[in-house]
């Protein structure tokens, strides 16, 4: 049957690879699979409260006596129809698994155990963890976990995966779970010529004695299971279901996004300052300031020890340049120097990390409390301007800390069309954490307005280019189309893991490039490359562009990393005009390393290639606008 | 009694689904949400200018976007 549907839908990209499993978790969006899986495996994962957050699955081991078993997190998905990447990607997963662990929200059984009776019929051996059961308690759901297991015919076991409880039992259900002889035909997957999919009319065979159910039927049987097992108690409304009243109204709904958006923000801008410079306050003044800061530190111990090596080295020197760098009025300065030692170290570490924090700090509380989806309900209107539905906020905010991550989870959206509109946007003009925080560092200091002009030239090119996007890809209209999860108090503990994941991440993902990419720059300048291609480019730089014709550099050097060729912009001398003309240019220029590398693997060739054709065009016609419109 | 389309629907009016007017691709993805023939709703909210509507199924809250809010015809009893 899977097969048949395979067919129908060819546009759909194939699933990534089969891959066997001892332990498959397998349920709905946001029900806390990867919480679950963290738990048996001791992996961190990314969770959040909002449905998809994996996309693709993590595999990870677990012990049980004396053997190592596979675990596999499956992304979460409403049923075993294929009509999206994540349930193709499920139902290959299914295939491969030993047993499985149907993760099941105890406060919603009615809508999980239509996808548990396709489960059944799977032919696989299955446990069910009724998770969030102690959600369901608070909000006077009881649940007769014999009399469901009775029914299903297969172990349930409540669990509480935030906190661990009922893990173990789970696991040793799921062991003792009998493994049927798995008759996988040897004899038919040999064959020569056969079709890889052959083994699913097999399974399809042998669930025919399994008792096939209409859908009609599955809803019925659905629906007495939850009536003879679910007791219902009256509670009052809860604080947090005010809240989220409040938050869905027409009115105060709006509002709350607006507030939330602004206050995010603030936020990010008020925490980076703080671990640069110590400074508490919101833009220009400063309420407390302490002695202390990354820029303090740096400046402090860093600097005297930096200016013991420049006169070891002594000035001029091949390894002073290339460690130190130039000398600003014969001192080191950070932003300027470009050495591997000075501004290698205090791009990433001084300016970069401290924003990477605070964005995602902020950004790990929205999605666990569970406010993102509601953002992308009133976010609908918006983003069908440009061809999308709400939904896709996600991967764009995303992309706000790091294009990568955001170009994935585009994975989340249901159409090519879609994830093709969000990428190509996310790539021209939504810029990463590090790109922004150099930005607000280098361009801040000739006030608030420029930035705040560079991200509304930036938004209004995203909402052009989206326009466009909207009118020349056809197909039919996006619609919104998600459960909207209850608030939760996020766990601190979960919190403060993901934040560290993500910043150890660029840690050790970004921290190496930017280094290397000071290197290759230094190298080059020595080698008088860049006055060869700045003369190249001349044209479209000066006259267009209205930047000085070395401006180029930066521009190519953004190629590796964005960070760091914002702060070459820092020794060109630039008047504020052409510090946000370059500032626009080089985020929509063509993305970074990574990104490019991603937006293929996503997008595929030709998809990307047309990605980097509209980039361009893009980028030439704004730089253009942008530097005969606004006035010097 | 009276046949309307969800977008019709008042903020906390409870109704029954009636039809789904739509393909088999919105359909599979309504119903995978829980919404199916039968089925009781009750609105909660929308949001202005043709914008999603959220619901109340089964104590779960759904967004659902106006153009596929549009195939969803309920009856209020």
């Amino acid at each position: 049957m899977k097969w048949v549907k395979r067919k129908h839908h060819p546009k759909l990209p194939p699933a990534e690879l089969d891959i066997k499993s001892d332990i498959l978790l397998v349920g709905h969006p946001n029900v806390g699979k990867s919480v679950l899986f963290s738990r048996i495996t001791g992996i961190h994962t990314i969770a959040s409260n909002y449905p998809g957050t994996t996309i693709g699955y993590t595999s990870g081991q677990m012990c049980f006596g004396e053997l190592t078993y596979d675990v596999v997190d499956a992304p979460g998905t409403y049923s075993l129809e294929p009509l999206n990447v994540a349930a193709r990607v499920t139902v290959d997963l299914i295939d491969e698994a030993v047993r499985i662990i149907n993760v099941v929200d105890a406060t919603h059984l009615e809508r999980h155990l239509p996808m548990t009776i396709e489960l059944l019929a799977q032919d696989k051996p299955i446990v069910i963890a009724l998770n969030m059961s102690d959600e369901a308690r608070h909000k006077g759901i009881e649940i007769d976990v014999k009399k469901l297991s009775q029914s299903l015919g297969v172990p349930v076991v409540p669990t509480v995966a935030r906190t661990g409880f009922g893990i173990k039992d789970l696991i040793q259900k799921a062991f003792s779970l009998e493994i049927r002889e798995q008759k996988i035909d040897k004899n038919e997957t040999t064959h020569p010529g056969h079709h890889p999919h052959i083994p699913h009319h097999n399974k399809s065979q042998t669930a025919k004695n399994h008792e096939h159910l209409s859908e009609k039927d599955v809803w019925a049987k659905v629906g007495k299971i939850v009536d003879e097992v679910q007791t219902l108690h009256h509670h009052h409304h809860t604080f947090g279901e005010r809240l989220e009243d409040l938050s869905v109204h027409p009115v105060f709904g709006g509002l709350t996004a607006l507030l939330v958006l602004a206050l995010s923000f603030l936020f990010i801008r008020a925490i980076g300052e703080f671990f640069i410079s110590g400074k508490i306050g919101i833009f220009e003044q400063a309420w407390i300031k302490l002695p202390f800061g990354i820029e303090t530190l740096f400046n402090v111990a860093w600097e005297p020890l930096m200016m013991k090596l420049s006169t070891l080295l002594g000035p001029g020197n091949f390894l002073h340049s290339l460690l130190i760098g130039t000398l600003v009025e014969g001192k080191i300065d950070f932003m300027q120097s470009f050495g591997l030692l000075t501004s290698g170290f205090f791009i990433p570490l001084g300016v970069v990390l401290p924003y990477i924090f605070s964005f995602y700090l902020v950004l790990s509380l929205l999605e666990d409390t569970g406010y993102l989806p509601r953002l992308a309900v009133f976010m609908d209107n918006i983003m069908h301007k440009v061809g999308l539905h709400g939904y896709a906020i996600i991967p764009t905010l995303l992309g706000l800390g790091c294009n990568v991550p955001g170009i994935i989870a585009t994975r989340i959206l249901e159409t090519r069309r879609q994830r093709f509109i969000t990428a190509t946007l996310i790539s021209i003009s939504v810029p990463c954490a590090a790109l922004q925080a150099m930005i607000i560092g280098l361009v801040g200091s000739r006030g608030v307005w420029p930035v705040a002009l560079i991200y509304g030239i930036l938004f209004i090119s995203w909402i052009i280019i989206g326009i466009i996007l909207r009118f020349t890809t056809r197909e039919c209209k996006p619609e919104l189309l998600i459960e909207i999860p209850p608030y939760r108090m996020p766990s601190f503990q979960a919190l403060f893991s993901k934040l560290w994941m993500r910043i150890y991440g660029f840690l050790r993902e970004a921290l190496p490039i930017v280094i290397a990419a000071i290197f290759v720059v230094d190298i080059l300048y020595l080698l008088k490359f860049f006055k060869y291609i700045a003369g190249f480019t001349a044209p479209i730089v000066t006259q267009l562009w209205g930047l000085p014709k070395e401006a180029i550099v930066p521009l190519l050097v953004g190629i590796m990393r964005k960070d760091v060729a914002v702060g070459m912009f820092a020794p060109l001398v630039l008047t504020t005009k052409q510090l946000i003309t370059g500032s626009v240019i080089l985020t929509m220029f063509f993305p970074c390393i990574a990104t490019f590398v991603i937006m293929f693997r996503e997008l595929k060739l030709k998809d990307g290639l047309k990605a980097i054709g509209i980039m361009l065009f893009s980028v030439l016609i704004i730089g253009t606008a942008v530097n005969f419109l606004l006035p010097g | 009694m009276s046949d309307k389309l969800l977008t019709e629907l008042f903020s906390n009016e409870e109704a029954e689904v009636i039809e789904i007017t739509g393909g088999r691709i919105v359909k599979t993805r309504l119903k995978s949400l829980g919404i199916i023939e039968g089925q009781k709703i009750r609105k909660i909210s929308k949001v202005g200018l043709r914008g999603p509507v959220i619901v109340l199924i089964n104590r779960a809250q759904l967004a659902i976007g106006f153009g596929m809010a549009r195939r969803v015809v309920v009856r209020i009893k």
